[in-house]
C-alpha cells in the first residue's frame, strides 16, 4: 500500500508524462484521442470494485455500471472512428 | 494476491496505456494504440477482481455485465454526427462513478486521503452535472444558445468558492450540493462555438476526479491513469483556447465568446478595409471580377461559377459546423471527387475549433471516405490560400472571419483564422449571411472575390456539381 503523498507525486508525474505524449498526437486525431482518454477515465471501475470489497454494495453496484459504460462505450467508439481514417487509394507507397 | 504483485501488474498496465497513447500519435498505429489501452484496462480489471476476491459476488458480476452491455449498445447505436454528445455523456458517467467511489471512501484513511475524497467527490459531481448539461445542449434537448442569467459570473464564482470552502471543511453534503450546482451553471452558459473548450475541460476533470479518487483509496493505477487523462484534457483545452484566443483563466472565470456589445459595431470599418484589400488584389485578375455593389443575374453568376470551377487546378475546401448541421459531408466529397476527376488538386483546411469538439470535422469527413492526407490543419495550409485557384466554404463563418485580424474589441479579435480572404475566388456555401456564433459580421461576404450561395449546403453543393457536368 502506497502512502497518500507518494500517490500525489505519482499523479503529478503521470500527468506530466501524459501531457508530453499527448502533445505528439496530431489535431487530425483529436476526436478519437478525446474519446479514448474518456474511455480511460472509466478506469475508476477499479475504485468501484474496491468499494464493493469494502462493503459499499449499492454504491459500488451503481459505480461499476457507470464506469463500465464509460470504458466499453468509449473504447468501442474510438475504434469505430479510427477505422474510418483511410489513406488515399493508390497512395500506399509513402509511410 | 499480495500488494507487490498488484503493484507490478499496475506498473505494467500504466506503461501499456502510455505506449497505447504514444501509438495514437500516428494514424497508422492509432487503432492498435486504442486496442492496447483497452486490453490493459481489461487485464487490470480482472486482476483487481482476483485481488479483492470478487468472483463470488454475483452483484459485482451483474454490474460488470450490465455496464458492458449498455456501453456496447450505446457504441453500436451512436452515429458519427452524435459523437460530441456521446463523448460528453460518457464523460459525465465516468465523473459520476468517480464521485461515488469518493463518497464511499469519505471516512477512510488519514487527513490527506480524506481531503482527496472530498476533492474527488466535488470534481466528479461537477463533471457529471456539467457534462449532462453539455450533452443535453449538444443533443438539442436543452436550448442551444447560451443561457446567461443576471450576475451569472457571480453565481458561478460563488458556487466555486462554496465548493472549495466545503471541501476544506470536509462537509460532504454542502460539497455535493455546491459542486452539482456549479457544474450546471458552468455549462448552461455555454453554447455553440464554446463547446469544444467546454468538452475538453470536462474531459480533463473526469480524469482528475478518477486520479484523486485513486489517491483517496490508495490505488496507484487509478491515480496514474487519472493523471494522464487529466493532462490530456488540459492540453486539448489549451489548444482549443489558443485557437479561440482565450486563456484558461478566461474560460474558467466564464467570459465566453459572446458579448452583447460586439454585435454590429465594427461592421462598417471592416467592410471598408476588406473592400480596399479586394480592390488592391483585383488588379491581377480583373476580368473575372464583379463589382461588389452590382447585383449579378443568376445566369451571370452561374456562368462565372462554372468558369472558376472548371478552370480550377488547386481547390481548398473549408468545412465548418454548418456542414455537419446540413449533413452535407457526402455532397462535399462528391464535389471534391468531380474536381479531382477533372484534374484539380483538392485539399481541406480544418480550423482547430471547427465543429463542436476537437477534431470534429476530420471525423465527419473521414466517415465519407475523404482520405486523411487531404485534411490540413490551419498552420499547415494557411500560407497556401493565396496560391490556390478557388476556396469553397461550407458552413464555416467565425473561423474564416477577417475581423479576427482587424476588428479590435470584437470577441474574435486575435483568434487565428483561415486566410480565405487571400484566395483569388471564394465560393461561400453557408445557410445565410448572418454573423456566426461570435456575433461579428463577416466582411468576406462583401468582398468582390466572394460568390455567395446561401441556402442549404446540400442544395448549393448540388448546384455547383450540376455546373460541372
Amino acid at each position: 500500500m502506497m502512502a497518500a503523498w507518494q500517490l500525489c507525486v505519482l499523479f503529478v508525474v503521470s500527468a506530466v508524462v501524459g501531457y508530453f505524449l499527448i502533445s505528439q498526437v496530431p489535431s487530425l486525431l483529436h476526436t478519437p484521442l478525446m474519446s479514448g482518454m474518456n474511455a480511460l477515465s472509466g478506469i475508476t471501475v477499479l475504485g468501484a470494485l474496491a468499494a464493493a470489497a469494502t462493503g459499499h454494495q449499492g454504491l459500488a453496484f451503481a459505480a461499476i455500471i457507470l464506469a463500465m459504460v464509460n470504458v466499453v462505450g468509449g473504447f468501442w467508439v474510438t475504434d469505430l472512428m479510427l477505422k474510418m481514417f483511410k489513406k488515399e487509394k493508390g497512395a500506399a507507397h509513402d509511410e | 494476491m499480495n500488494d507487490t504483485v498488484y503493484l507490478i501488474i499496475g506498473i505494467l498496465t500504466v506503461l501499456a496505456v502510455l505506449a497505447g497513447i504514444s501509438a495514437m500519435s500516428r494514424v497508422r498505429s492509432a487503432r492498435a494504440g486504442n486496442a492496447i489501452g483497452a486490453i490493459a484496462v481489461a487485464v487490470v480489471l480482472v486482476v483487481t477482481l482476483c485481488k479483492h476476491e470478487l468472483f463470488g459476488q454475483p452483484m459485482v458480476l451483474v454490474a460488470l455485465i450490465v455496464g458492458t452491455g449498455l456501453g456496447a449498445f450505446g457504441a453500436l447505436r451512436v452515429k458519427m454526427i452524435q459523437m460530441p454528445q456521446f463523448v460528453a455523456l460518457l464523460n459525465g458517467l465516468g465523473g459520476l462513478a468517480s464521485a461515488l467511489v469518493a463518497y464511499g471512501s469519505l471516512n477512510v484513511g488519514g487527513g490527506l486521503e480524506k481531503y482527496a475524497s472530498q476533492i474527488a467527490l466535488a470534481v466528479g459531481l461537477l463533471t457529471a452535472s456539467g457534462s449532462a448539461v453539455a450533452a443535453g445542449k449538444l443533443a438539442r434537448m436543452l436550448p442551444q444558445r447560451p443561457v446567461i442569467l443576471k450576475g451569472h459570473s457571480v453565481i458561478v464564482g460563488g458556487l466555486l468558492l462554496l465548493t472549495v470552502i466545503a471541501v476544506i471543511a470536509k462537509a460532504s453534503t454542502p460539497v455535493l450540493i455546491a459542486s452539482l450546482l456549479f457544474g450546471v451553471f458552468f455549462s448552461i452558459r455555454v453554447g455553440g462555438a464554446d463547446m469544444p473548450i467546454t468538452i475538453s475541460l470536462l474531459n480533463s476533470l473526469s480524469g482528475v476526479a478518477g486520479g484523486v479518487a485513486g489517491i483517496a483509496i490508495g490505488d496507484p493505477v487509478l491515480t496514474c491513469i487519472g493523471g494522464v487523462v487529466g493532462a490530456s484534457g488540459l492540453l486539448l483545452t489549451q489548444i482549443m483556447g489558443r485557437a479561440m484566443n482565450r486563456s484558461l483563466a478566461n474560460i474558467l472565470l466564464g467570459r465566453m465568446t459572446v458579448t452583447a456589445s460586439a454585435k454590429g459595431t465594427h461592421a462598417k470599418p471592416e467592410a471598408a478595409a476588406s473592400a480596399e484589400a479586394a480592390e488592391a488584389s483585383a488588379a491581377d485578375s480583373a476580368p473575372t471580377e464583379a463589382e461588389p455593389a452590382a447585383p449579378m443575374s443568376a445566369e451571370d453568376r452561374s456562368a462565372l461559377l462554372k468558369e472558376i470551377l472548371s478552370a480550377a487546378k488547386d481547390v481548398i475546401i473549408v468545412p465548418g459546423y454548418g456542414m455537419a448541421l446540413a449533413q452535407a459531408q457526402a455532397s462535399v466529397k462528391k464535389l471534391a471527387d468531380t474536381l479531382t476527376a477533372r484534374g484539380a488538386k483538392v485539399r481541406y483546411a480544418i480550423h482547430p475549433v471547427a465543429g463542436r469538439m476537437p477534431g470534429h470535422m476530420n471525423v465527419l469527413l473521414c466517415e465519407v471516405d475523404v482520405p486523411y492526407e487531404q485534411l490540413f490543419e490551419l498552420d499547415d495550409i494557411n500560407s497556401d490560400f493565396a496560391a490556390c485557384d478557388v476556396v469553397v466554404v461550407v458552413g464555416a463563418n467565425d473561423t474564416i472571419n477577417p475581423a479576427a485580424n482587424t476588428a479590435e474589441g470584437t470577441p474574435i479579435y486575435g483568434m487565428p483564422v483561415l486566410a480565405v480572404g487571400d484566395a483569388p475566388h471564394t465560393i461561400v456555401c453557408n445557410l445565410d449571411d448572418s454573423p456566426g456564433y461570435a456575433g461579428v459580421p463577416n466582411s468576406l461576404y462583401q468582398s468582390s472575390k466572394s460568390l455567395l450561395m446561401f441556402g442549404d449546403a446540400k442544395a448549393t453543393l448540388a448546384e455547383l456539381l450540376d455546373l460541372l457536368k
